[in-house]
């Protein structure tokens, strides 16, 4: 598993910076937007709006910073570098592949959001880091990179990895309460969002950060989400080597 | 003598299209075995089933005398690939391509650096170790491509298309490399199109069309099964005509007692090409 996740680690401490950078660039906008522009002045159950809307920037930094990380490289080592067979022919076990490619997602996700996580306690210095909000915060970025390695493994083109990101990644963002109450919504638009792996994870990290009751069916619910994509990994990595 | 490659009526349908049809083939260990024949004959695939990268519809694979499909991953232990694409990692140095292969074979760290510099100076990369795999020439990569394949010392190299794309020279320091391989025992199984390399490196040649393995055997035996001298007659300056002779003695005959109205007339040695286009109807670079 090492082995799959050295060259991947090679590439990050060659662009380490540049990665960090990039990956910092939309969770700093949404804080800056919604934390101190739109959000100023307003307060949420209790909590100022910067409180409140903290734990869902880093949840969806968690998201995009480890579905990235282990989707975007596999996509390009399948379909554009086509040194993804080499995998293949080596005598390396599936499940450790999978692992390997993930273990990438969840490294870049674990920088990405320490990175964001250090500038929200310095300007939030009530934001809580318990070992929950830890637990949940890993937990995130395994969920979303066993998305990425199944999401890189079935896109067939750089075409079908826009669409699924445009459709699903996107409004996945803006929609799971990371910048608002779902609370405020109606029921049935409730219930589709709670579709979302995002939902459970802001919620989880939001009730670890502000020490509220922490909702362990969420929190299941996300780890359900975690199985079901590295089940899907799995069975697209089987496929691909037939 | 020991068979490295044995297949046994070995068939791959992509839908209706039947890409390997009912193929038989045998390779001896120690040999360099061609596989000949136009683009889209079959040939990758039948590389893509024999590496365990496809599974084929019916019939069998036996790589040193492990099954394709139920002991994948034994064969995976014995063989090295290089495929027609490059297939490096482009964002990485060339010793670190090295590394990430030689890892992927669990071979140990000290085995790791010796091997790759043992391959690097091998094959004449040693000062291009530490540059980037997007910054070097096509024929470097392929060079590279070879080293990567050899760090678990494979029994059987697999090269499709190892000179696709690069210019003449390249192509024989390319060759003399799969020689060296050969000498030092690697038993190899290339596929070409490209006639003057089948017969330069190849003990045995099997000419693929459609699929179907049409014919086989050293590239000499299959000249002398056509007629080793070859006369080319241009008929009413419109049809070049191909006869086929045992030898010169036959073929000047032959030209002495021509019509006038065939004209431009060659007498030369035939050569794969003339084996492939007489048993399929084409030539072999033909799409």
């Amino acid at each position: 598993m090492y082995s799959v996740l050295w060259v991947d680690l090679r590439f990050l401490r060659r662009h380490w910076l540049r990665t960090l950078a990039t990956s910092l660039v939309n969770p700093i906008l949404y804080l800056v937007a919604f934390g101190y522009g739109l959000g100023s002045g307003i307060s949420f159950d209790g909590y100022t709006y910067l409180a409140f809307v903290m734990p869902g920037i880093i949840a969806l930094t968690a998201m995009s910073s480890s579905y990235g990380g282990a989707g975007l490289k596999l996509h390009v080592d399948r379909l554009f570098y086509r040194c993804f067979d080499e995998y293949l022919m080596s005598p390396i076990s599936l499940f450790a592949l999978a692992l390997g490619k993930t273990l990438i997602g969840v490294v870049r996700g674990l920088i990405s959001t320490v990175a964001i996580l250090a500038v929200g306690v310095l300007i939030l210095p009530t934001l809580i880091v318990s070992p929950l909000f830890v637990l949940v915060l890993v937990s995130s970025c395994f969920v979303f990179s066993f998305l990425g390695v199944l999401i890189g493994m079935l896109a067939k083109s750089h075409q079908d990895l826009t669409t699924f990101n445009t459709l699903v990644i996107l409004p996945m963002t803006f929609l799971s309460g990371t910048f608002f109450s779902l609370s405020q919504l109606p029921e049935a638009v409730r219930a589709v969002l709670y579709l979302l792996p995002l939902t459970h994870s802001s919620e989880c990290l939001r009730a670890a950060a502000l020490e509220q009751v922490f909702p362990w069916l969420s929190f299941l619910t996300l780890l359900g989400f975690g199985l079901a994509f590295f089940a899907g990994g799995m069975w697209a990595l089987k496929r691909a080597s037939v | 003598m020991e068979e490295m490659i044995v297949t046994e009526a070995l068939t791959k349908k992509y839908g209706d299209i039947t890409a390997i049809d009912t193929l038989d083939l045998k390779v001896n260990a120690g040999e360099i075995y061609g596989f000949l024949g136009p683009n889209g004959a079959g040939k990758t695939t039948t590389i893509r089933v024999l590496t365990t990268l496809t599974k084929p519809t019916s019939g069998t694979a036996f790589v040193n005398g492990f099954d394709v499909v139920k002991a994948a991953d034994k064969v995976k232990e014995v063989i090295g690939v290089v495929q027609q694409h490059v297939s490096l990692d482009r964002d990485l140095t060339l010793r670190e391509n090295m590394e990430f292969r030689a890892r992927l074979h669990h071979l140990s760290s000290s085995e790791r650096k010796n091997r790759i510099a043992e391959l690097l100076d091998y094959i004449g990369l040693t000062e291009e170790a530490d540059r980037i795999v997007n910054d070097l020439s096509g024929g470097m990569k392929k060079r590279a491509m070879i080293v990567g394949s050899l760090l678990h010392k494979p029994k059987m190299l697999f090269l499709d298309e190892p000179t696709v794309g690069l210019d003449a020279q390249t192509r024989r320091r390319l060759w003399d490399s799969i020689r060296r391989l050969h000498l030092d025992g690697t038993t190899i199984f290339l596929t070409t199109h490209y006639i003057e390399e089948a017969e330069a490196l190849c003990q045995r040649v099997g000419i693929i069309h459609q699929g179907r393995l049409i014919d086989i055997g050293k590239p000499l035996e299959l000249r002398q099964r056509l007629g080793l001298v070859t006369v080319e007659t241009l008929v009413n300056n419109k049809e070049t005509r191909y006869q086929y002779f045992a030898d010169r003695a036959a073929a000047t005959s032959y030209v002495q007692n021509l019509p006038p109205e065939a004209k431009t007339i060659i007498i030369r040695d035939s050569n794969l090409e003339d084996v492939f286009v007489e048993l399929t109807g084409r030539k072999v670079g033909a799409d």
